[in-house]
């Protein structure tokens, strides 16, 4: 055992549940779409944007935010879709700056088309506030080895809270699993591998087996330069 | 023997369960009056009958109470529930009355406890005038499509519906503009029940075999009421253009319509298209066939949901949740359900569920994926214990009175 990989302080996983309210809005088109994305508030764009990971967290390809769904599938707006698509979600810090950034990818498209595109009834864009609940699992991990052992164990959502509500949601900047193995185990290089991730690729449980195999990948490597 | 929570376990998995042990443990010392009009017969009554047992297992104290009332008064509210689905005519000022008189009724009988009282549908929906005696918080569920309602029944409830602390609905389309809080719930199906559990082969091939039904060519399904919305003669219409070059079968099993003049009349002309076509298999189920039904589901190739318009679409979760390739109509709450080429197959048109049945006739791993992703898909979102995790935040949400992130 290699004392660094003792941690400072014991990484404790908490997971969250989410809860749909609705807000009463709705969007029939591009123009409707920007007005209500510049009033509503952050759980909601939040919501739009990452729901989709812990809805179709099994399935492969990721169907993309829900934002950009809406706008290829029911307004047939392929060219915006993929514009939408581009946004890296992972390169922001903050939902204002990512709800800017939608914001100016539709307005410039609408500026330059001049046209609206109708969704079909029963087609419109709900807006959705998510409420998230989050609670303590019984897995803590003191040491690098207990961490990837609850990592193999802890639930899709556990995961979810630890790498996407953490990062954004909550605003912490990065994901806990970074922050912890930089600040309580030393491990900067390790935890910056991790943070470079873009875990908008991934379902969640391939994000789980990727960040398990980077885990292992180091412990092994430490191991053997050691011998 | 009662169904218990840990029976789930080897259907969603040990997390799942251990976390609605975890949110129960957080409604500690809350009580939860549950209200609806009938302990038996329909969907909420079910549900419930499912629900509240899981809900007491958990720990969470519940009590299931329901209002009486004599024939006027559920006539006036299944007049109610049609008006509220979008059937049009004016009702008369007595029906209003009636509703109003048993109200008085029920508030006199009903011993009200809970700090959550859950108020299910029209029908005890004015209870709430209750609400100014105590402190319990008050909610109302409905599970009726109010996508377009009739505006002299609407007008008449929302002023009822607004005295509550929150309303939930069952698709974001059903909502209305409401003064108080609204959150969305999506319905469920049982895994457990006769009509999704598992079957034996040999049951199935003994259903297939008793109406006659070949176990060895494919067999294509549509099961719902003979109803236009449904769509049953564009189904026939559809497998004629697919017949020619692909051996095949069509079955459309729906309930005999004994009480319903229109639905008489559909399965009539249903019957008349059909013809004398010994591929086309129309069957008469009644509505308890519930293992028939299964039988039916997993016996099929392929299972078509061609619906005009539509509800949620429970059917088609249970034609998912027994991995099943789904082809149904961009309608209502399917499409929360299927996601086009990913989950099912959607479609608009009686040629394209022609070219859809084609696809996955030709290309059977194809539709195995869409199956294998359909019946994920409804494990992790539209089975009961999903239903519960949402009552259980519900509640939650209710008693702490607080929005975004919620620490417990």
């Amino acid at each position: 055992m290699q004392p660094k990989w003792h941690a400072k302080e014991g990484f404790r996983f908490y997971s969250c549940l989410h809860l749909f309210e609705l807000t009463g809005r709705k969007a029939r088109n591009l123009k409707e779409l920007v007005k209500h994305l510049r009033e509503v508030d952050d759980s909601v764009i939040f919501n739009h944007t990452h729901n989709f990971l812990i809805r179709h967290h099994y399935l492969t390809p990721q169907p993309p935010s829900a934002f950009t769904h809406w706008v290829k599938e029911s307004l047939k707006e392929e060219w915006l879709g993929e514009q939408l698509e581009g946004i890296n979600t992972i390169e922001f810090t903050s939902l204002k700056d990512l709800r800017e950034k939608t914001l100016s990818t539709i307005e410039s498209y609408i500026k330059k088309n001049r046209r609206y595109r109708i969704a079909p009834e029963g087609e419109e864009f709900f807006f959705l506030r998510s409420l998230e609940f989050v609670f303590p699992t019984p897995y803590l991990a003191t040491n690098i080895y207990e961490f990837v052992e609850a990592l193999r164990v802890i639930s899709p959502n556990s995961l979810y809270f630890h790498f996407f509500t953490a990062r954004l949601r909550l605003g912490r900047g990065t994901n806990d699993f970074s922050h912890w193995i930089e600040t309580s185990l030393g491990e900067k290089e390790l935890a910056d591998r991790i943070a470079q991730l873009d875990p908008y690729m991934y379902t969640l449980e391939e994000l789980r087996e990727v960040l398990i195999a980077m885990l292992e990948a180091e412990i092994d490597r430490v191991l053997r330069r050691k011998r | 023997m009662p169904i218990r929570l840990e029976d789930y376990t080897s259907i969603v998995g040990t997390y799942v369960i251990e976390e609605l042990r975890l949110l129960a443990e957080k409604l500690a010392g809350k009580t939860i009056q549950t209200i609806n009009s009938t302990a038996v017969g329909g969907g909420v009554a079910e549900i419930l009958h499912r629900l509240v047992p899981l809900l007491s297992e958990l720990g969470v104290q519940i009590r299931w109470d329901v209002i009486r009332g004599g024939t006027a008064f559920f006539e006036a509210t299944k007049s109610f529930h049609n008006s509220l689905q979008g059937e049009a005519g004016q009702l008369s000022e007595d029906i209003f009355k009636v509703f109003l008189e048993t109200t008085e009724q029920n508030l006199r009988l009903i011993e009200f406890y809970g700090d959550i009282i859950f108020v299910h549908d029209p029908q005890p929906i004015a209870l709430v005038k209750e609400r100014y005696k105590g402190h319990a918080h008050w909610v109302w569920r409905c599970h009726i499509d109010l996508s377009n309602p009739q505006a002299q029944v609407w007008d008449f409830l929302r002023p009822f519906v607004e005295q509550y602390d929150a309303a939930v609905f069952s698709s974001a389309n059903f909502a209305q503009p409401l003064k108080v809080k609204q959150y969305l719930i999506a319905p469920s199906i049982d895994p457990l029940s006769d009509k999704n559990k598992e079957l034996t082969q040999e049951f199935i091939r003994d259903f297939l075999e008793k109406y006659q039904i070949d176990p060895k060519r494919p067999i294509i399904t549509q099961i719902s009421r003979f109803d236009h919305f449904k769509d049953p003669i564009g189904v026939i219409k559809a497998f004629r253009q697919v017949r020619p070059n692909f051996d095949c079968q069509l079955v459309l099993a729906g309930g005999e319509a004994t009480d319903d003049p229109e639905g008489a009349q559909v399965l009539q002309e249903v019957q008349a298209e059909a013809g004398k076509d010994k591929d086309i298999h129309l069957l008469l189920l009644p509505p308890t066939a519930d293992l028939e039904i299964n039988a039916l589901q997993r016996g099929s190739t392929i299972i078509i949901q061609k619906s005009l318009r539509e509800g949620f679409g429970l059917t088609v979760t249970e034609a998912l949740w027994k991995g099943k390739p789904v082809i149904a109509s961009a309608v209502g709450g399917i499409t929360l359900q299927i996601k086009h080429n990913l989950t099912g197959i959607l479609v608009h048109s009686i040629e394209g569920t022609a070219y859809a049945i084609k696809n996955l006739l030709t290309n059977p791993e194809y539709a195995r994926k869409l199956g294998e992703n359909g019946r994920e898909h409804v494990r992790q979102h539209y089975l009961l214990t999903r239903h519960l995790k949402d009552y259980l935040l519900l509640f939650l949400a209710i008693d702490r009175g607080t929005d975004g992130i919620v620490y417990l």
